[in-house]
């Protein structure tokens, strides 16, 4: 869904409505009255003051499906009309577009973090596991101490004592080498642990004897039976990983606001009375939540708890 | 027994310098210092003044060594964003979040232990499945999004107030009103950090439960004739409690980390929310304090869940089980 946002956004997600800041969702009427087929009409509005908003009864739209390259859409000419499924947050901007386009620049982000912490995590794990000795000691020391560390803190320090402001694109690979600094050690704790057991059986012997060098039986005969924990350390990591991501840009520490992820869009979002008038700035939380609830609930279905405490 | 105590003080010391000392050492390379809230036309003297009082001229060593031999003797210097010494700011800092983190670990406990020993004691039932299914719905909302939910909530209603500790001109009450002010500020955030750790709770003492269920003595005291009640509470309960109170040491590195999140949404004057300003200011000292104490929180908590392991189950204390 994420990566077809240009094709199931109704709207660019900078397009401004000026005259809809704030405005409720659009209501998309059943058709009858006279309109054939599924159509909204226009919000006008009645107060600014009051942010009140009335259906412009007079004028219905009809909703084009494969219009402009879009799945669904409605004719933008027309004075009010926008078809804002989610609303309009401060500057009049489609909020489902925006939740659709936060949601690429989010998840690339955190699919790259996760891979990273895992392919780290998984060498370190792997070379300590399997070299033993001082090495094991020192990475298993310092994973340990990462681990300790409540993770949201690193993550919050580590970026906060970069500049304050930057690009978008430093933003991007910045927060994921940060993610990637604070996962890597969970990853590593496991696959130490299956690599040193495994160490011991008999075809990783077998291997040694065939003469297969140390990297050759680490990565064909070794890494393979951690694959299962590295799968579901990665499925663990990756709602977290979008989590670390809306708290930094909602403090303000994450992308710049130009950038529409879940994040920043919550960050608009951030004043409480603001809510309370319009509650549908809230709709990247619902996705949040959807995320996380997707991935407990996957994870359950493998037969574990979907114990994990957020740290 | 001792010198368990020990290697977990020993540890703890280390941890306290190492998070301190490595966050002093992040704040000064970061870019920016004391002298940028002078702005850009300050006079060089008054730049190199304001760099002089806080030892920023020195080299990272030299700054490290005094900040460390000050901090030995309890000084854990100034403040430049609050003018004043840092102990006595991390000191009532502290104190809030701790209110804040006892209070929610206390809801949790309460809320959490008896509907996992419920919903894991039972097979089934349109009850346990409610239970069931509102402690993964809890699950799947970190701090995040629960205060985020919380303060629209109170926005709307008007039922609790949306954010702060005390109210406005709350300096001028007597101590009883004051303290009924902060207890009415506290359900909202103390909720909101509450909720996904009592899910957590909930979900652990049912797995728990349900293994313990299964274990041969349960079976022979109901063929004793105990009742039901008294198996579930007497017997299943107190042997499922070590899995539990593993869980406790996870519980403090979760409240600290929501902590954060929640006292910035709900604006408690916490220690996440000064670390929080202070980092953003560079202020220096401020932040080797909160890091510090900090490593203080986690190190006191995972020494108090291991305590209350060593409590909950003789063969830890016996030294039988690492």
């Amino acid at each position: 869904m994420a990566i077809a946002a240009p094709w199931l956004a109704p709207n660019p997600p900078e397009r401004r409505f000026p005259d809809l800041l704030y405005a409720p969702p659009t209501v998309v009427h059943l058709p009858g009255q006279g309109v054939p087929g599924l159509h909204v009409y226009p919000w006008t509005l009645e107060s600014r003051l009051e942010r009140r908003f009335a259906e412009d009864r007079s004028a219905p739209l009809t909703l084009r499906w494969f219009r402009d390259g879009r799945l669904i859409s409605v004719d933008g000419s027309v004075e009010g009309g926008a078809l804002l499924l989610l609303g309009a947050d401060v500057y009049g901007r489609d909020i489902f577009s925006r939740v659709l386009y936060g949601a690429r620049v989010l998840l690339l982000l955190a699919v790259v973090a996760t891979f990273a912490a895992v392919l780290i995590g998984g060498l370190v794990g792997a070379a300590a596991g399997y070299a033993g000795g001082m090495l094991d000691e020192i990475l298993s020391r310092l994973s340990d101490f990462v681990i300790v560390l409540p993770a949201i803190y690193v993550v919050l320090a580590l970026r906060a004592v970069m500049p304050l402001v930057l690009p978008p694109v430093t933003v991007f690979l910045l927060l994921a080498a940060i993610f990637a600094v604070v996962g890597w050690p969970i990853v590593a704790r496991g696959v130490r642990a299956i690599v040193s057991s495994e160490r011991e059986r008999e075809y990783v012997a077998g291997a040694r004897a065939l003469g297969a060098s140390p990297w050759r039986v680490l990565v064909l005969h070794l890494l393979p039976a951690a694959r299962g924990h590295l799968l579901t350390q990665a499925t663990l990591l990756l709602p977290a990983f979008i989590l670390a991501e809306a708290t930094l840009s909602y403090v303000g520490l994450g992308f710049p606001n130009t950038v529409p992820t879940w994040g920043t869009m919550l960050q608009d979002a951030s004043n409480g009375s603001l809510i309370a008038e319009a509650p549908w700035m809230l709709a990247p939380a619902a996705a949040i939540f959807i995320v996380v609830l997707a991935v407990n609930l996957s994870v359950q279905g493998t037969g574990r708890a979907p114990v994990q405490l957020e740290r | 027994m001792i010198r368990f105590l020990l290697t977990r003080l020993l540890f703890a010391l280390f941890l306290v310098v190492a998070v301190s000392s490595a966050s002093l050492l992040l704040t000064r390379l970061a870019p920016g210092d004391v002298s940028t809230q002078l702005g850009p036309f300050a006079a060089a003297a008054d730049v190199a003044r304001e760099r002089a009082r806080f030892d920023l001229d020195r080299s990272i060593p030299a700054q490290w060594a005094i900040w460390a031999g000050r901090a030995l003797r309890f000084d854990f210097g100034q403040s430049y964003l609050y003018n004043r010494p840092v102990g006595g700011l991390i000191a009532q800092a502290a104190a809030n979040t701790a209110l804040l983190a006892v209070v929610a670990l206390t809801l949790a406990t309460l809320a959490g232990i008896p509907l996992g020993i419920f919903t894991g004691s039972r097979r089934g039932g349109l009850l346990t499945g409610i239970v069931r299914g509102g402690s993964l719905v809890c699950l799947s909302l970190p701090p995040l999004l629960t205060s985020l939910l919380l303060v629209f909530v109170a926005a709307r209603t008007g039922w609790l107030p949306a954010g702060g500790m005390t109210s406005v001109g709350s300096v001028d009450m007597s101590w009883g009103a004051w303290a009924a002010d902060v207890a009415w500020h506290l359900p909202l955030p103390a909720l909101a950090l509450a909720l996904p750790i009592a899910a957590s709770f909930e979900r652990l003492q049912a797995q728990a439960m349900a293994e313990t269920i299964q274990e041969p003595f349960v079976l022979s005291a109901i063929a004793r004739g105990v009742p039901p009640n008294a198996i579930i509470v007497g017997h299943a309960w107190r042997a499922s409690l070590r899995s539990i109170c593993a869980v406790y040491g996870l519980a403090i590195g979760a409240l600290l980390s929501g902590s954060f999140v929640v006292e910035y949404i709900a604006a408690w004057p916490g220690l996440g929310r000064l670390m929080y300003e202070a980092l953003r200011a560079r202020d220096i000292y401020l932040v080797a304090g909160c890091a510090a104490m900090g490593g203080v929180f986690l190190a006191f908590g995972s020494l108090a869940a291991d305590l209350l392991l060593v409590a909950a189950d003789p063969r830890v204390r016996e030294g039988q089980l690492q």
